[in-house]
């Protein structure tokens, strides 16, 4: 088990780990300690004392001591005011509080203030135990470790035995009867002042370290602390001795288990480094070891006053940075100290003082904003941040009234409310906290607001902006509302959205085409508040930002309609009811020269070259852009010259070698649509059923008149004497020998050019083989006339989908295909277990002669569908959904656990 | 003052040891669900009778929206839906009772129904509770759920006065109190503090629960649950999961976890670090993902369940559950996913 540990926080935690040997408490905070602080709190310069609290942060305490016990002032409301805006302070509120003070209700009061887990400094037995574990039982149900003095009703403990005595008492009552945890006890046995001249005095600082020793040996858990400074209270005003003293007393207290102290974390000497003389003398007086130590320190001490070593410096090298950086740096760490001074400078450097704040200041605000969105900030700091950036507008507010030309007499009123059934208003509020230290008008309605209400008040205050907020999702049709309400009443104001599960999609599809007279805009968090507004109410930039708001938010507008509609799927018999319907009553199509299957084997290489299409043979080499552009392209131009003159170096010995042996085979047969799916016959009176092409339908929920497409449509129905062919087509087996031998010569570059071309051969087939079908073989378009080179544009008639391409993604298609040409006996292709076609260079694929067919993708499919084509295949459901995965918009079932596997 | 030396409640360890020997199941969302009742003004003031000069809650404020209300003018549809959770597999039904203070219901005028929202609200969970045990046999608990108030304690609404508060320890330890008295009269087995952003609002309802503790002489378990709302893992008033954990410890809560603002994804690392450090059981229960552009939430309850299933995977949880978009599918889900799981051992908090 390990040990049980004190465990405070801030807005971090800080434990006391056995390898932390003594934690610093700041003491500077503290009203009966610090002359200098004292002054601030009578004078409520809250603002500088909070730097002196800053000061202790940054100098390493590790927690800070706040005590306001001072006869002139309201101890308690000091106490109350100053820890709330310790809390405002993300840089000292990140420590552990220390609530000090010698009256309890001041410390209840600090400790209603904190949401960390603070000590409390101190309770004791002095009124008694009833008191002791009255305050004690608090101090848990306010979840704060505590101080203990050795105090009691007697007094305050000065000797060794009396600390003892108390504590061992008090860590009795305090585990025993409140049941308090110790490791949350700190015992503070009392550091009293040494060397005073008095001869009781000077075992003091003996007794406090023996006690210490005592306390860690005997009370399990617990911690000792002590204030420090008490200890040299008779060489007030001779820092350097002070400080020796206290270096040496520490040195020795802690060896003894003092694990914690009030000190002033920015003037700890060194014991190491202090002068041995000094050091010695001190170790007298602190160890009481030797009778004239007090004699001697008060000799010696002469000698080092006003030696006093300066104060840490705090790093102010961004001091020397350019104004706008500085401004920059001031905004995101929350430094108020320079603002002033820098936005002074930026104002004499800026043209007018307008400018500072569209220029460097709303710069710094877009960096904090930009933190905060990648969570390198959080929200107290942004807004420690913004009252920066109010210390900078009220800097420049008296220069732009007096410029009246500056156009911003008064920054703008914005008016903001949560809307009607929405009770939250936290980030609102933060809005209008963030909007208001730059100095706009905030004109809060709260929450649950009617939109009469809005409308009225915004009218009534004759506002710049309305800000809407909400959490709840109802809250998004509000403000949808809200929108309609404000074009009808004729406003013409910006419109702002915020709020949780507000966004700029919705902003822009549902609440912005509802207010066209202005401009809906998403505010994404507080941060980014003032960004926005400032910018609307520029006259110079308004129209811009505006412009460009519009054009983004029709773009999202566009993209979110395109997705949904990609994401919808039609039931299966919806989407035939949107199939495409041809007028196929005057439709008379050729028919073809021959029905059944052919091989064609009068190939010529030359001839074939003719119509290759290098487009895609550079995009094989992953150059891309269009042949023959590319070969004067900026950068890899170059490269495609050299590209393609090996690839016509190649060609030449293709052709003049007669590397390649290309083959195909192509077929007809009369066809009519039936349902989603092709008939075929084996003969022109139809009577004899041949086999089925199967086709998919689009089921993606089209726009307007798109209709829901499949192959099958572009097919006559029964009735119509209407065709379908097929074909397969090969460059040969030839390549991956050539290709192969290569290889084997370590030629990979010629091995993968072979087979580029080889693929671009038999492209290049099938697109010559489809106008001798078109102009011969078939013979609809026989006075067809195009050259290879607009081919390419196919701006034929007719079309030759694959399998396994996007207007049939089925690859199991075509084995209907080669069974009915036969293909492998005439053409050598074989299919593969995974319908892949070998040689690789091959296509195949079928012919449809409408004029009006063209290529789509059947993009994602439905299980009806899926379910439907599967009974008309004749196949398992698993199966077909096993070859269709990709195109599936379900997660078939049984699936998951194969997947998770 | 001191609850903790205070006997405990007559459910205490039967939870407690439910808990030791197995993963707990919390309910999903109430919100998510009342909205799918899509209920007018109408029904959420029981056709105006709470705007009615003769309605004991009389207030003028339109009511659509508060759905704690709905404990009192439609108590059979918030039973039925606690019921639907209970016998999707939540061993835990919490109150509707997440805006029942006068802080909160001040923004609909009903601060005088407090102290009857919270016992019906407790009421109406123990109703289902016990439909659901009738049906199932198994024990359900219902824990009485204490909100944040829409005020916080530790951040000033006032720019120009940071040192200013919306709302005092006081003023939420006395709202606070008043739920808890109400809920502990309506027969709650724990209470639980949900949905923290401001950890001095979560230490007056403690404090608060100490007190109502001590009233009724017996102490009950306490849940308490954080939120982290900010993309750098802290709460809304900055604190990181430690040092709120640190800032709640004196509870001795029986579960310490987080909630809300996150999908179970995003709430992994946080709730990795809170376990990491406390020395007691650890509860999460996320939202079904984040809302997408329309607020609503996304996540399957295969996808919700799976990914809280890492967590009990990797030992850090004791009480799951769902937050926002959490249906009773979700739940179920979520309770089949868990179930081969061990709880979390709870351990002495292990630094250094």
């Amino acid at each position: 088990m390990s040990k049980p540990l004190l465990r405070l926080s801030g807005l971090e935690p800080f434990i006391l780990t056995p390898d932390i040997p003594f934690v610093n408490v700041g003491e500077r905070t503290n009203v009966t300690g610090s002359a200098k602080f004292r002054k601030l709190i009578t004078n409520r310069d809250y603002a500088t004392a909070l730097e002196v609290a800053r000061d202790q942060v940054e100098n390493g305490a590790q927690i800070i001591d706040v005590n306001m016990d001072e006869g002139l002032i309201d101890s308690k409301q000091a106490m109350i005011d100053f820890l709330n805006l310790i809390a405002a302070e993300p840089d000292i509120a990140r420590v552990p509080i220390m609530i000090d003070s010698s009256k309890w209700e001041v410390i209840e009061a600090g400790l209603k203030c904190v949401q960390g887990k603070p000590v409390v400094n101190s309770i004791s037995l002095k009124e008694g135990e009833e008191a002791f574990i009255h305050h004690a039982s608090l101090c848990l149900a306010y979840g704060a470790a505590v101080v203990v003095m050795a105090f009691d009703e007697a007094g305050q403990a000065d000797t060794l035995q009396r600390k003892i005595e108390i504590c061992e008492r008090a860590y009795k009552v305090l585990t025993e009867k409140v049941g308090f945890p110790p490791e949350d006890i700190i015992f503070d046995p009392n550091v009293f002042a040494v060397a005073t001249g008095i001869e009781e005095h000077n075992n003091y600082g003996v007794d406090f370290i023996e006690a210490t020793r005592w306390i860690r040996q005997n009370l399990p858990h617990a911690h000792v602390s002590g204030g420090v400074s008490n200890l040299s209270f008779s060489f007030r005003g001779n820092e350097p001795v002070r400080e020796a003293m206290h270096a040496v007393f520490l040195y020795h207290a802690i060896q003894a288990g003092m694990d914690m102290g009030i000190v002033n974390a920015g003037q700890l000497a060194v014991y190491d480094q202090i002068d041995p003389d000094l050091r010695d003398a001190c170790e007298d007086v602190v160890l009481n070891r030797s009778p004239d130590g007090t004699e001697n320190l008060l000799e010696i001490a002469e000698r080092y006053r006003g030696t006093g070593r300066e104060e840490k410096k705090r790093d102010l090298a961004w001091r020397d940075w350019p104004v706008e950086k500085r401004l920059e740096h001031a905004l995101v760490n929350g430094i108020t100290e320079f603002v002033d001074e820098d936005t002074e400078a930026a104002r004499l450097q800026a043209e007018k003082p307008l400018d500072v704040i569209e220029g460097p200041l709303m710069a710094g605000m877009n960096v904090v904003g930009d933190l905060f969105g990648a969570g390198k900030m959080f929200l107290p700091q942004v807004v420690k941040s913004a009252r920066v950036m109010k210390q900078a507008v009220a800097v420049l507010l008296p220069y732009m009234e007096a410029d009246k030309e500056g156009g911003r007499e008064a920054a703008g009123k914005v008016l903001m409310a949560t809307v009607k059934g929405d009770v939250h208003d936290i980030g609102k509020n933060i809005v209008g906290v963030v909007l208001a230290c730059n100095n706009y008008e905030i004109i809060d309605l709260g929450v649950m607001v009617p939109p009469q209400k809005i409308l009225e008040e915004a009218r009534k205050h004759n506002v710049d902006i309305i800000g809407l907020s909400g959490l709840i999702t109802p809250s998004l049709d509000e403000m949808v509302h809200l929108a309609t309400e404000l074009e009808k009443s004729g406003f013409d104001i910006p419109l702002l959205i915020g709020g949780a599960t507000t966004s700029k999609v919705h902003t822009a599809v549902k609440i912005s085409p509802r207010y066209t007279r202005n401009q809906v805009i998403y505010v994404t968090d507080a941060s980014r508040a003032v960004g926005v507004v400032s910018a609307l109410l520029s006259p110079t930039q308004r129209d811009e930002y505006i412009e460009n708001i519009r054009t983004e938010y029709a773009e999202v507008a566009d993209r979110h309609e395109r997705a949904e509609l990609a994401k919808q799927r039609l039931p299966l018999a919806a989407a035939r009811d949107n199939a495409l319907k041809l007028d196929w009553s005057n439709y008379t199509v050729q028919a073809p020269k021959f029905t059944g299957q052919k091989v064609i084997d009068d190939w010529d290489l030359a001839e074939i070259a003719r119509y290759i299409d290098w487009t895609p043979f550079f995009q094989t080499w992953e150059l891309k852009g269009v042949y023959p552009r590319i070969l004067e392209h900026e950068t890899y131009g170059e490269a495609a010259r050299n590209l393609f003159a090996d690839a016509q170096a190649m060609l030449q010995r293709i052709i003049g070698e007669g590397w390649f042996k290309p083959r195909a085979v192509i077929g007809f047969w009369p066809a009519n649509r039936k349902g989603d799916d092709i008939q075929l016959y084996a003969d022109d009176a139809r009577s004899q059923p041949l086999q089925v092409l199967h086709t998919l339908r689009q089921q993606t929920s089209k726009r307007k008149d798109s209709p829901n497409l499949a192959l099958a449509d572009f097919v006559a129905p029964e009735g119509v004497a209407d065709y379908v062919g097929g074909f397969v087509v090969t460059a040969g087996p030839e390549e991956d020998l050539i290709a192969k031998k290569f290889e084997a010569e370590g030629d990979d570059y010629s091995a993968i050019m072979v087979k580029a071309l080889a693929d671009r051969f038999a492209e290049a087939m099938a697109e010559m083989l489809h106008e001798r079908v078109r102009r011969e073989y078939w013979g609809y378009a026989s006075d067809e006339a195009f050259s290879p080179e607009e081919l390419i544009k196919e701006p034929y008639r007719g079309i030759r989908p694959a399998p396994g391409y996007p207007a049939q993604p089925d690859h199991t298609e075509k084995q209907t295909l080669f069974n009915l040409l036969d293909a492998e006996t005439a053409s050598g292709v074989q299919l593969t277990e995974s319908m892949a076609m070998w040689p690789g260079a091959s296509v195949s694929g079928l012919y449809i002669g409408h004029p009006d067919a063209y290529y789509f993708g059947v993009a994602k499919v439905e299980r009806d569908q899926v379910e439907d084509y599967a009974a008309r295949k004749g196949m398992d459901v698993a199966e077909v959904e096993r070859w269709l995965a990709p195109v599936l918009n379900y997660r078939p079932t049984g699936s998951a656990e194969v997947a998770a596997e | 003052m001191n609850s903790l030396s205070l006997p405990r409640s007559p459910s205490y360890d039967a939870i407690t040891q439910a808990a030791d020997e197995r993963i707990l199941i919390l309910d999903g969302a109430m919100g998510t669900m009342i909205q799918t009742l899509n209920m007018t003004e109408e029904d959420f003031t029981a056709s105006g009778h709470i705007h009615g000069p003769n309605c004991r809650h009389h207030s003028d404020h339109p009511q659509k929206g508060n759905n704690d209300l709905l404990v009192l003018t439609q108590p059979q549809a918030v039973e039925d839906i606690q019921l639907q959770f209970a016998l999707a597999g939540a061993d835990i039904l919490e109150t509707n009772t997440f805006s029942s203070t006068t802080i909160a219901q001040a923004d609909y005028g009903l601060e005088n129904a407090v102290h009857d929202l919270n016992v019906a609200g407790a009421q109406v969970a123990r109703r289902a509770a016990d439909r659901a045990t009738a049906q199932d046999g198994k024990p359900r608990w219902v824990a009485g759920a204490v909100g944040p108030t829409n005020r916080t304690a530790s951040i000033s609404p006032d720019v120009n006065d940071p040192g200013y508060r919306a709302v005092t320890f006081d003023d939420l330890r006395s709202a606070y109190g008043q739920q808890i008295d109400g809920l502990i009269a309506g027969g709650s087995d724990l209470i639980l503090i949900e949905t923290i952003f401001d950890t001095l609002n979560a230490k007056a309802a403690i404090f608060a629960a100490f007190e109502s503790f001590a009233k009724v002489g017996r102490q009950l378990p306490i849940m308490i649950s954080g939120t982290i709302t900010d993309a750098s893992g802290r709460t809304l008033s900055g604190q990181t999961p430690t040092a709120f954990w640190h800032s709640v410890r004196h509870a001795r809560p029986f579960t310490v976890g987080l909630n809300c603002a996150l999908g179970a994804d995003a709430m992994r690392p946080h709730l990795a670090e809170l376990a990491g450090v406390a020395d007691t059981r650890i509860c999460a229960y996320p939202n079904a993902g984040l809302p997408n552009a329309f607020g609503q939430y996304d996540e399957t309850p295969e996808q919700t369940a799976k990914l809280v299933e890492v967590f009990a995977r990797e030992g850090l949880i004791n009480v799951a559950g769902g937050c926002c978009g959490t249906t009773p599918d979700h739940i179920r889900a979520i309770a089949e996913h868990v179930a081969p799981y061990a709880p979390r051992q709870i351990k002495e908090t292990a630094d250094v």
